[in-house]
């Protein structure tokens, strides 16, 4: 394996500014990583070959011109099929947009253009991001590279795939209802879910406008504050996108200390369901945290409960009022225009052909919460115990600067496990909701194996809105303590491809 | 809610825009009884008292200057539509022959 494909985002960047390699070097180091390995993994959905080399050139231009390059300039991206992308197809892993080549970029696609940030391909996801384990694309699953017979998360799997395998250093990932943070938790990577609007959603084809929110992917804390600070930011595009300065997450990435911090552990986030090597790996997470000059504190949030079930409602009630857009006249799948049906009637056996099952489940769902005589009782109460999740980490984040829990309640299942039971599947973010629903920031990092399987285990840091930074703060504090500890990232036990 | 029956499924499929299959449906009938089964809990903790929320930011209406200014061309707008005919999205019709 080359050695180029092993750096981190911030080490490519500086050995590209420093001339000791080229942005076409290292970008087609990783596209011989992607041709060698994802045949397995199949973390990509497309690879864009000629678009990405050119990116890398114009970088390499720049340098040879002396202009000043930033701080990821020429670092390859695999971006969650998710955002669109000028020119280059976007599918959202569904059959409904399958040669779909968009007009027009995403605010976010722009912003890591400017940044000279090289996107070598769309990586695969749960159709329209609804899943947790990137088995419900319509393109086939992608494989967990700790074992290629194991889901790798969803529904940004695609995304956490490439980085542990090593096709790219960064990736784009979105996160509804722990899409970007369970897939970094089963992988051994770092995943972030910003406060919501904090990065826009311009382009971001939506699932569940309130909850959906883009953010970094990355093998090291570093890279993911260097990513997010290109990403984050105001965006008149987007209504719901925050007029506030971004959080200084790289500066915090930097100095990584949790002296003094208060650290809350909820007792909620625990209990039946969880795999006991997981508690294992998170009781040891917290000890740590001690050791480092944390506080620890125990709360309560017993809305917590709930979240699950409020989060079946809302999110399926949001999706099937946004996959109305589907509708098989203005781009997209059409289906059976004969010249003898009508509009509605193309648009009923469009959708039908183009949604896959877990599409359909949720917009029939959506549709049942939403209807008359069901409201109150199922969506309306759902927006209330939202309100009850807010106020328990309001109450909570009175006492504690950062919440701890594990991101998952088990390590990843095998392939096809939960596949018809969706309440089983449901269940694997059962740790990450309430963050979406109440629209604060988190984080999940590996730390550690679960004896009893030797798959990764996820810690998730959760802060409060718009305090993006103290994520990166105690996220370097422990990822140091953890690789000093195991004398390697934990990614570097992950078997070879 | 218990026993959401198949003749309810389709009817939300219609609803929906959804021509659904009949084995679709037996399979849907059956997992939506699993899963309102599951989150109807939702009605139990929150009183009249609790304000819903909706968003987790306070939306406001964002508006812009009135003024012209670049946007897709009509090719751009068109390229990705299934059928098209004279720069314009050609659809099926709309009206049936009752009508």
């Amino acid at each position: 394996m080359s050695d180029i494909i092993r750096l981190t985002a911030a080490q490519t960047a500086a050995r590209i500014a420093a001339g000791e390699l080229t942005a076409v070097e290292v970008t087609e180091a990783h596209l011989a990583r992607i041709e060698a390995v994802d045949e397995k993994v199949h973390a990509f959905l497309h690879v864009d070959r000629e678009g990405a080399l050119a990116q890398a050139r114009a970088v390499d231009a720049k340098r040879a011109a002396g202009e000043p390059l930033g701080p990821l300039a020429g670092v390859p991206l695999a971006m969650k099929d998710i955002f669109t992308t000028e020119g280059v197809p976007t599918t959202v892993g569904s059959r409904i947009l399958e040669g779909w080549i968009p007009p027009y970029d995403a605010t976010v696609t722009k912003k890591l253009k400017a940044a000279d940030v090289v996107i070598i391909g769309k990586t695969n996801m749960d159709e329209f991001a609804m899943g947790s384990s990137t088995e419900n694309s319509a393109y086939g699953p992608t494989g967990n590279p700790w074992d290629l017979t194991r889901v790798p998360g969803g529904s940004g799997g695609g995304s956490a795939a490439a980085l542990a395998s090593y096709q790219a250093p960064l990736a784009l990932g979105t996160d509804t209802g722990g899409s970007i943070r369970q897939p970094a938790a089963v992988t051994a990577t770092v995943g972030v879910k910003p406060t919501y609007g904090g990065v826009s959603r311009y382009g971001m084809v939506a699932f569940s406008s309130s909850l959906d929110q883009g953010g970094p992917c990355a093998r090291t804390v570093l890279d993911a504050a260097l990513l997010h600070e290109v990403i984050a930011g105001h965006d008149p595009m987007d209504s719901t996108s925050i007029d506030a300065p971004v959080p200084p997450v790289v500066e915090a990435a930097r100095s990584g200390d949790v002296t003094g911090l208060r650290v809350g552990v909820v007792k909620e986030f625990g209990g039946e369901g969880y795999q006991p090597g997981v508690v294992q790996r998170f009781n040891e997470s917290v000890e740590l945290l001690r050791g480092l000059g944390a506080e620890i504190v125990e709360l309560s949030c017993p809305s917590f409960t709930y979240a699950l079930a409020a989060y079946y409602l809302i999110s399926p009630s949001e999706c099937s009022s946004n996959l109305a857009r589907f509708d098989a006249m203005r781009y997209g799948l059409r289906v059976g225009d004969d010249g003898t049906r009508s509009a509605e009637e193309v648009t009923a056996l469009t959708r039908e052909a183009g949604f896959g099952p877990e599409v359909k489940r949720r917009i029939i769902l959506g549709t049942y919460a939403l209807s008359s005589g069901y409201y109150d009782a199922y969506y309306g109460s759902a927006q209330k115990v939202r309100t009850l999740i807010t106020r328990d980490f309001e109450r909570a984040f009175e006492r504690v600067d950062v919440i701890v829990s594990p991101t998952t309640p088990t390590t990843a299942f095998p392939i096809g496990e939960r596949a018809d039971d969706p309440m089983a599947m449901y269940l694997a973010d059962l740790c990450t909701i309430p963050t979406n629903l109440a629209g604060n920031a988190a984080m999940s990092l590996p730390c550690g194996l679960a004896p009893e399987d030797g798959l990764p285990v996820g810690l998730q840091i959760i802060a409060p809105a718009l305090r993006d930074d103290r994520l990166y703060r105690v996220g370097a504090a422990v990822e140091a303590a953890f690789v000093a500890k195991w004398g390697h990232p934990l990614l570097e036990e992950a078997p070879q491809l | 809610m218990p026993g959401i029956t198949r003749e309810e499924v389709a009817h939300l499929g219609r609803l929906a825009r959804l021509e659904l299959s009949g084995e679709e449906l037996d399979h849907f009938a059956q997992q939506l009884d699993d899963i309102i089964g599951a989150v109807a809990r939702v009605s139990e903790v929150a009183g009249e008292d609790v304000p819903p929320t909706s968003h987790p930011l306070p939306l406001t209406n964002v508006m812009r200057p009135d003024t012209v200014r670049p946007s897709l061309t009509p090719d751009q707008a068109l390229s990705g539509a299934p059928a098209q005919e004279q720069q314009r999205f050609k659809v099926p019709q709309i009206l049936g022959e009752e009508s």
